[in-house]
C-alpha cells in the first residue's frame, strides 16, 4: 500500500519536473494563433476594423476580443480563410465598416502639394517620400491602398487610383461555362 | 548511325497540314507604311524606349533597351521616323494595349552600320552583352532572352538540343528555314557550342520533314565538329523541349527543374539562325519567318519585318470570305487574338486564319465523365481529370500537389476530350491564380515588414529625443549651477530659476540668429527708395483690407 503510494508520488514527482523544465525550456514567444491570423490579414495597415493595424487586429482576434468579419479590403475572403483556421461559421462582413473597393494606390498631385509632410506622418508604411516644404510622392510600389493620407492633406492633393488592368496585372479569367439551354415551350 | 530513341508518355496525331504552306517558296519580306513594334516581346522586364517621338531610326537601330538581367534589346525593323511610343494593341491573349514603338517608314530601308564580332576575340561575357543588345531571344515560342540561357553559369551544359522538331499542325517555317538556310544555323550552332562549352550536339527533327533532315545532315557534315542530326518520330507535341530531351536522350526534366539542372541546354533553330546573323553579320533580330496559312488562298511562308501588321501579311497572301478569326500559332498552342491589326513580334510563328471548315466551332461544354482519355495523352504524364476538377473548384493547393505546373499547356487533352472541355483554359486560370496570390502574399509580406520596421523607427525616435531632451536640460543645469558658485547654498538657484535662465539664454540666441538671418536691403535707404517702399507697404494693407471685407460679410451671413 505504502510502496504503491511512494510509486505514485515519485511518478508524480518526475512527470511534473520534466513538464515544468520543457513549459520553460520549449517556451513559445509569442502567440502562435496571432501570428497564422497576421498571415491571413492583407497588411494594408488601413485601421478600418477599429484596430490601429493589422497586427493588433490579428491580436484581438486571437484572444476571442474580435470578431472574423472586420477586415474590409481582405474581403469575402479573408473572413473565409479567417473561419477556416478558428473553425468558426463565416460570416458576412461587417457593412458598418465600409464596403470594399477595387484595390487602389494613392497618387499626390504634385502640382498642389504644398510640402507640409502630414501625408508622410500617416502613412502606415512609409510609402510616401518628400520632406518639409518639399514636394512629396507615393512609391506606388509600396502603396498598400489605406487611404490613411487622403484625410490629412489640407489642400486635398491626394487621390486613390483604382489599379487599371494592364499586361502584367492580367489574370487568366476563369472558362466561361455554357448552360444548357432549357426548352421555352411545353408540352400539351 | 542508328540513335536509341525514348518514347514519351501520350501525345496525339492531329491531322498535319503541312503540305499547304511547305510547298511555296520563301515570300521576301514586305514593307509596309507603319510597324507597331511592342516593347514587350520577350520574357522578363520589357525594353526601355530609348527614342523620342519625331527622331529618325534607321534599320537595325536599337529602339529599346534591355532592361535588367533577364530582358533583350528591342530594334527599329526599317528606317522611318518615329511617329508615336504610345499604347498600341499587341498579340496577347488577353486583348489588352501595350507600349509599343511606332515607326512611319520611309522606304529607304537603311541600314545603320553593322560590325560583325569575333566570338574568339571576346570574353563571354561581352559575347553575350552583345548578344542580349542585339535583341536574341528564343523564337521557338517562349521567346526567353538568348543571352541567359546561352549563359551556361553554375550548371554546366554538355549537352546541346537543336529544336527542329516544330510538331505543331500548319507550321512549317522551321522546316523552310532547315531545308534554306542550314548551313546559317549551323554557323549559330557552332556559337553556342563555343558560349556554352557544349560536348555533343543533337538536332532533332519530325521524320514528317525528310527535305529538312537531308539539308540539315548536309551541313551537318561540312562542320569541323560533330552534330548528329536525329529524325525523330512524328507525334504531337514532340517538339516540346522536354518531350525533345526525353526522345533523344531518355532523361526526364524533373519535377521543378530545368533542363539545364541536368546538363542539357535546347535552342529553336530559328534562335540559332538569328544567333548567326547577328554575330557574324551585326544585324539584331528584326525579322523573323512566318508561316501565313488557314484560309488564305495562297498559305505561304514570309520573312516578316518584326511590327508588320498580320493584316498585311494576310492580305498579301490573299483574304478569303468566310473568315472566322485569327490565331498567333498553331492551332493546339496557338493565341486567339481580337482581329488583325496587331503586330507580327519575335514570338509569331504562324499567322493561321480560321474559317467555319476548317475549324468547326466546339460543341458545348459537357460535364466531365471520368474517362481518363486526358490522362492517356498527356505528354508530362499527369493526371488532366484531377486538375480540372481542383482548378474548376478553386481548389489551388490541391492543383499544385497534382503537379500543375509540370503542365506544358499542349492541348493534348482538349483534343481528345469527349467532353469538348477547353481543359487548357482552366490550368491556365488556376496558374494564373496562383501566381497572382503569391504576388499578392510578398506584397502582404513587404508591407508587414515596412509597417513593423516604421513603429520600431518611431519607437526609437521617441528615446532619442527624450535622451537628447535630458542631456541638454543637464547640460544647461550644470552650466547655470557653475555660472552661481559665488552664491551659498542657502540661495542656490531653485527649479525656476534654473528653467528662467534656461529661458533668457534661448531668447538671446534665437535674437541673434535672426539678426544674423535678417534682410540686410533696408538698411541704408534713399528717401525715394523709402517713398517707393511705403507705398507699396499702403497698397498691401488696402488688399488685404479688401480681401477681408466678403468673409467678414459671410461671417456675418
Amino acid at each position: 500500500m505504502l510502496a504503491a503510494i511512494g510509486v505514485m508520488v515519485l511518478l508524480a514527482v518526475a512527470i511534473g519536473l520534466v513538464l515544468g523544465w520543457s513549459a520553460v525550456r520549449f517556451k513559445v514567444e509569442g502567440n502562435p494563433l496571432a501570428e497564422k491570423v497576421d498571415a491571413i490579414l492583407p497588411q494594408t495597415q488601413c485601421g478600418q476594423c477599429g484596430y490601429p493595424g493589422c497586427r493588433p487586429y490579428a491580436d484581438a482576434i486571437a484572444s476571442g476580443e474580435a470578431d472574423i468579419n472586420r477586415c474590409v479590403p481582405g474581403g469575402e475572403d479573408v473572413v473565409k480563410k479567417l473561419a477556416d483556421l478558428l473553425g468558426v461559421d463565416p460570416k458576412p462582413l461587417d457593412g458598418a465598416l465600409g464596403e470594399p473597393k477595387p484595390k487602389s494606390v494613392a497618387f499626390i498631385d504634385e502640382q498642389a502639394c504644398i510640402g507640409c509632410t502630414l501625408c508622410i506622418q500617416a502613412c502606415p508604411v512609409d510609402a510616401i517620400v518628400g520632406a518639409a516644404k518639399q514636394m512629396h510622392t507615393v512609391i506606388a510600389k509600396e502603396c498598400t491602398g489605406c487611404e490613411l493620407c487622403v484625410a490629412p492633406c489640407p489642400v486635398n492633393c491626394i487621390s486613390m487610383v483604382p489599379i487599371e488592368e494592364d499586361l502584367p496585372h492580367w489574370k487568366w479569367k476563369h472558362p466561361v461555362v455554357m448552360m444548357k439551354t432549357v426548352r421555352t415551350e411545353t408540352r400539351a | 548511325m542508328s540513335r536509341e530513341l525514348f518514347t514519351f508518355h501520350g501525345g496525339v496525331h492531329p491531322p498535319e497540314h503541312k503540305s499547304e504552306s511547305s510547298g511555296r517558296p520563301l515570300h521576301p519580306p514586305l514593307l509596309p507604311r507603319e510597324l507597331v513594334i511592342p516593347l514587350r516581346q520577350h520574357l522578363g522586364n520589357p525594353a526601355k524606349p530609348i527614342v523620342e517621338v519625331g527622331q529618325r531610326v534607321l534599320k537595325g537601330q536599337m529602339i529599346g533597351e534591355a532592361d535588367g538581367y533577364i530582358s533583350t534589346a528591342v530594334h527599329a525593323s526599317s528606317s522611318g521616323v518615329v511617329t508615336a511610343v504610345e499604347m498600341r494593341p499587341v498579340p496577347h491573349v488577353s486583348r489588352l494595349p501595350d507600349l509599343c514603338v511606332v515607326i512611319e517608314t520611309d522606304g529607304q530601308d537603311e541600314w545603320i552600320e553593322r560590325t560583325p564580332l569575333d566570338p574568339h576575340a571576346m570574353s563571354l561575357a561581352d559575347l553575350r552583352m552583345h548578344v542580349r543588345d542585339l535583341g536574341i531571344a528564343g523564337l521557338g515560342g517562349a521567346v526567353f532572352p538568348s543571352a541567359v540561357k546561352l549563359d551556361p553559369g553554375a550548371h554546366h551544359c554538355p549537352v546541346l538540343i537543336i529544336n527542329g522538331g516544330e510538331c505543331e499542325p500548319w507550321i512549317t517555317c522551321d522546316d523552310l528555314l532547315m531545308r534554306t538556310r542550314a548551313d546559317e544555323i549551323m554557323d549559330g550552332v557552332a556559337i553556342m557550342r563555343h558560349l556554352l562549352g557544349s560536348l555533343q550536339i543533337l538536332v532533332g527533327i519530325e521524320e514528317n520533314k525528310p527535305e529538312a533532315i537531308a539539308a540539315m545532315q548536309a551541313a551537318a557534315a561540312r562542320l569541323d565538329f560533330a552534330v548528329e542530326v536525329v529524325p525523330v518520330p512524328t507525334i504531337y507535341p514532340g517538339g516540346g523541349a522536354k518531350q525533345l530531351i526525353y526522345t533523344l536522350t531518355g532523361k526526364e526534366v524533373p519535377s521543378g527543374k530545368l533542363s539545364t539542372d541536368i546538363g542539357i541546354q535546347v535552342f529553336n533553330v530559328g534562335t540559332a539562325q538569328a544567333l548567326a546573323r547577328a554575330v557574324r553579320h551585326g544585324e539584331p533580330l528584326i525579322s523573323r519567318l512566318v508561316t501565313v496559312t488557314g484560309h488564305v488562298l495562297r498559305p505561304q511562308n514570309y520573312e516578316v519585318l518584326i511590327g508588320t501588321p498580320m493584316r498585311v501579311l494576310i492580305a498579301e497572301a490573299g483574304e478569303r470570305d468566310g473568315a472566322t478569326g485569327v490565331v498567333m500559332g498553331g492551332p493546339m498552342m496557338g493565341v486567339p487574338l481580337a482581329s488583325a491589326d496587331v503586330a507580327v513580334v519575335k514570338a509569331t510563328n504562324c499567322v493561321l486564319v480560321r474559317s467555319a471548315e476548317l475549324f468547326p466551332p466546339l460543341p458545348r461544354e459537357l460535364p466531365c465523365i471520368r474517362c481518363t482519355r486526358c490522362a492517356d495523352a498527356c505528354p508530362a504524364a499527369l493526371q488532366p481529370q484531377e486538375l480540372f476538377r481542383f482548378a474548376k473548384a478553386g481548389d489551388f493547393g490541391r492543383a499544385q500537389e497534382y503537379h500543375l505546373f509540370d503542365c506544358i499547356e499542349c492541348g493534348c487533352c482538349n483534343y481528345v476530350c469527349p467532353s469538348h472541355i477547353p481543359l487548357v483554359d482552366y490550368y491556365r486560370y488556376a496558374k494564373s491564380e496562383i501566381w497572382a496570390r503569391e504576388k499578392e502574399k510578398r506584397a502582404a509580406d513587404l508591407a508587414r515588414e515596412r509597417h513593423e520596421f516604421r513603429q520600431f523607427r518611431l519607437e526609437r525616435e521617441k528615446k532619442e529625443k527624450a535622451e537628447k531632451l535630458a542631456a541638454k536640460t543637464q547640460a544647461a543645469r550644470a552650466q547655470a549651477a557653475s555660472a552661481q558658485p559665488a552664491e551659498s547654498p542657502a540661495t542656490a538657484p531653485s527649479e525656476a530659476d534654473a528653467r528662467k535662465a534656461l529661458i533668457a539664454a534661448a531668447l538671446a540666441r534665437a535674437q541673434a540668429k535672426k539678426a544674423e538671418t535678417a534682410p540686410r536691403n533696408t538698411e541704408h535707404l534713399t528717401p525715394e527708395q523709402q517713398r517707393t517702399i511705403d507705398e507699396i507697404e499702403a497698397r498691401r494693407a488696402k488688399i488685404r483690407e479688401l480681401a477681408h471685407q466678403p468673409l467678414e460679410t459671410e461671417e456675418k451671413k
